[in-house]
């Protein structure tokens, strides 16, 4: 969010003007729904990191049109992003496949999770058992510093 | 002149910086006053020299000097004076400039602050903030020189882009500075800590306010950043997971982490390896952002000018501090044996978890934000790694967060009784249970993350209020004003994180959105609201023609607002914004924006009802409300300062 500043050129090109167009909405609520659901997960190819339903490139906007055409003619959503991803690659997906080396991304989190909850539970274990005769004195200098923290 | 002063003053203070570097390292290693004594002086020497500088270079600004390439680029002589004095640090250039005086003024607080510390510890501290400030001012110095001045100045400059014109936006990379910055103070007494070999529960205190204020600073800065989307953008997102924004809330969740560890050093000496780690990767997290947003390495809507040669420094700096503290760390994480015993069930072990989540969501976003490259460079895979990934992979840890939170908050240091906190916290328990089943059968739609979000977030903040009652014991209302400013501050910071999660889960499930055409004066319906389009003007502002709509909005035939949304068009900049006009209150937001006139002389209207927003920002609001409260308890005080007398104020910048 840092440099929101210099923010956008790719804003700048489209101009931050939300996306989708009348003209475009179907009529069928439905549809139109699945198509924006569908948009979202989109990405705009010629935009920075903006799925079709955000950007306002003329791209996004075949794109946004050519989902409501599939729609219409009846295709199911996985049938419409098939379609797309055949004519422009897994890029265009904004939440990648688990094809592939995507399963590493995806599998990353769970693993980390399970690595962190299987150290952190050992080092408690090995604190729970751990003798307590550590904390019950203070060396010398310590005592020194404590006065000399407290005296403030 | 004022110009070739910031610039020799910007290199004094670069020499002063190395000096504060080298001697007082030096004089901790031998135990000599005098060098180490140096360490004091050379922090405000150098903190006023680099404000001289930063003044010089406003000073470029407000004057509009465009005999000054940075002002040309940047400035416009028409620019409202904020803007102008804004413009400073809406570049590349003097953000970087600001960027070190934050450095340079954290190095010198802790000078001013820091006389109850260990006089070894406060040189090597003050020694490794400078280095920080070298790398830095030589990055600046070498590369990006804010400085230059034209041969042949024009009449008039560039102008910022417009979308940085505007207030919430003025004032978000001060904040975030201040915070990412705060973050190198918790690194350096880390570093300063594996040097002298000893971490104890009073460095846990040192180290803990800077830590909370420089979180408070980074909340504050994302969620102004926010905001600003929320209402310049024209469609009212949030957080887009933009490699940017994660760069910032990387650092704030691994702070959030860093923040609560500290709290087990301080309080039971135990995490301590753990927690000094921490610190060298949460300043490591903004010095990845800096690069992330310099190099250009990853295409972001936000990236900055994208030159190789500041992204190699930049690559340069990052790797020298954190792999320098790494190794460090490996050298010397032996040494600091815990001390603390506990129990699993406990507030250590709790406060174990939290680190846990924190730092696996930190990871997510991080490996989200980098495997696009990763996945181009390894396995010849063009990916794009968008918002549902982030929003399905980070939005379950934070739900375990919510769930745990209360638990954690309210039980006993060194063993607990998970039955015990849970029978305190019943009431809770039953409320909560009992507004999710009512939203659930309330709501329309059949969206599950409203009521989640609603049972998670309200969950958070009950037990936050529990929490807090608990402490006062039997006395009850009498005791609850006289509670240590920490426990104010640690309620008014996990509620704030229950309004968060309640505002964002409400405003994704239950907003409403209408596109149309709507023509003057007649009538449409978007929700239980009637709104018309009464007239559409071209307005002229300082610096930019506008096409301002007059839009009425009612409900059941009441006045609710006249909304006045509108679409500029900058011609120096050539760029065109939106401003949406938004009626704001409590449980809603009324935002409507105005598009591209038609053929048939209607206007494409958005409109959108956006339940419960505001709290997104409330909640923000409360975290960063409750750090401050912290900040000023009493126990804080007794063991930054150990002053004789309380200095009071803030020194005068």
């Amino acid at each position: 969010m840092r440099y929101v500043f210099a923010v956008v050129l790719a804003f700048g090109l489209a101009g931050p003007v939300a996306a989708v167009q009348p003209d475009e909405v179907l009529d069928d609520p439905m549809l139109e729904e699945r198509a924006r659901d569908l948009s979202k997960g989109l990405r705009c190819l010629v935009c920075r990191n903006e799925s079709i339903d955000e950007s306002n490139a003329s791209l996004a906007r075949d794109l946004r049109l050519l989902v409501r055409e599939r729609l219409v003619e009846g295709d199911s959503d996985d049938e419409v992003m098939d379609f797309i991803v055949d004519r422009y690659g897994e890029y265009v997906l904004l939440r990648p496949t688990l094809s592939g080396a995507n399963w590493i991304l995806w599998a990353a989190g769970p693993v980390m999770l399970l690595m962190a909850a299987g150290l952190s539970f050992g080092f408690m274990r090995r604190r729970s058992r751990a003798v307590a005769t550590t904390e019950t004195d203070l060396s010398e200098e310590e005592r020194a510093r404590l006065d000399d923290i407290l005296k403030g | 002149m004022t110009t070739e002063l910031g610039h020799f003053a910007l290199i004094l203070a670069f020499m002063v910086a190395v000096v504060q570097m080298i001697i007082p390292m030096i004089g901790a290693h031998r135990r000599h006053a005098g060098m180490m004594a140096v360490a004091e002086p050379a922090a405000s020497l150098q903190f006023i020299l680099i404000a001289v500088s930063f003044g010089a270079l406003m000073w470029a600004f407000i004057t509009s000097d465009f005999s000054l390439q940075l002002v040309v680029l940047n400035s416009h002589s028409a620019k409202p004076m904020i803007y102008k004095i804004s413009g400073t640090w809406g570049n590349h250039e003097g953000s970087m400039l600001l960027w070190v005086l934050i450095v340079a003024l954290f190095g010198a607080m802790a000078a001013w602050f820091g006389k109850g510390l260990p006089p070894t510890l406060r040189a090597r501290v003050l020694a490794v903030q400078a280095a920080i400030g070298v790398a830095f001012m030589a990055f600046i110095l070498f590369t990006s020189n804010p400085f230059l001045r034209l041969a042949v100045p024009p009449f008039d400059g560039q102008d910022l882009n417009p979308l940085l014109q505007d207030p919430g936006l003025a004032f978000h990379p001060p904040f975030l500075y201040l915070g990412y910055v705060g973050l190198s103070m918790a690194f350096s007494f880390a570093v300063a800590a594996l040097i002298e070999g000893r971490v104890d529960a009073a460095w846990g205190r040192w180290v803990r306010p800077w830590t909370l204020a420089a979180w408070v600073f980074l909340t504050i800065g994302i969620a102004l950043g926010s905001w600003w989307a929320y209402y310049e953008l024209g469609w009212g997102g949030f957080w887009f997971w933009d490699p940017v924004e994660n760069a910032s809330f990387m650092p704030w969740l691994l702070g959030a982490a860093l923040l609560h560890s500290a709290i087990v050093v301080e309080k039971r000496e135990a995490l301590k390896s753990w927690t000094i780690l921490l610190a060298i990767l949460a300043f490591g997290f903004s010095l990845i952002g800096t690069f992330i947003v310099r190099s250009g390495l990853l295409t972001s809507v936000h990236a900055f000018a994208n030159d190789p040669e500041r992204g190699v420094f930049i690559l340069m700096i990052l790797f020298f501090f954190t792999g320098s503290a790494l190794v460090l760390f490996a050298l010397r994480a032996p040494v600091m044996e815990a001390k603390g015993v506990f129990a699993l069930v406990s507030r250590e072990g709790a406060l174990v978890l939290n680190n846990v989540l924190l730092a696996v969501s930190c990871f997510i976003v991080f490996f989200g934000t980098m495997w696009p490259m990763v996945a181009e460079m390894a396995f010849d895979m063009r990916v794009s790694v968008g918002p549902p990934f982030f929003d399905m992979a980070f939005s379950p840890i934070m739900l375990l967060l919510g769930i745990a939170l209360p638990f954690g908050s309210m039980l006993p240091w060194k063993r607990g009784k998970l039955g015990q906190v849970a029978y305190k916290l019943r009431y809770a328990a039953v409320l909560v249970l009992a507004i999710t089943l009512l939203v659930y059968t309330m709501q329309t739609g059949n969206s599950i993350i409203g009521p989640i979000g609603v049972m998670v977030g309200g969950w958070v903040f009950a037990g936050a209020v529990i929490d807090l009652w608990s402490r006062t014991g039997r006395s009850g209302w009498s005791r609850l004003f006289r509670l240590p400013g920490a426990d104010w501050g640690k309620a008014v910071g996990h509620a704030g994180l229950g309004v968060s999660i309640f505002a964002i889960a409400g405003l994704v499930a239950w907003q409403k959105e209408d596109i149309r055409v709507a023509y003057i004066d007649e009538p449409f319906q978007v929700g239980a609201y009637d709104l018309v389009l009464r007239s559409v003007d071209f307005v002229e502002g300082p610096n930019y023609y506008s096409t301002m709509a007059t839009i009425e909005a009612t409900r059941d035939g009441r006045h609710v607002a006249t909304l006045h949304p509108e679409k500029r068009d900058y011609p120096v900049a050539q760029m065109p914004t939106t401003e949406a006009a938004i009626d704001y209150r409590i449980t809603r937001d009324l935002y409507v924006v105005i598009g591209d006139a038609q053929a048939d002389g209607g206007w494409t209207v958005r409109t959108y009802i956006k339940p419960w927003t505001n709290w997104i920002w409330l909640g923000a609001i409360l975290m960063a409300l409750g750090g401050v409260i912290s900040l000023f308890d009493r126990r804080f005080r007794v063991a930054v300062g150990a002053r004789k007398t309380p200095v009071a104020g803030v020194p005068a910048e």
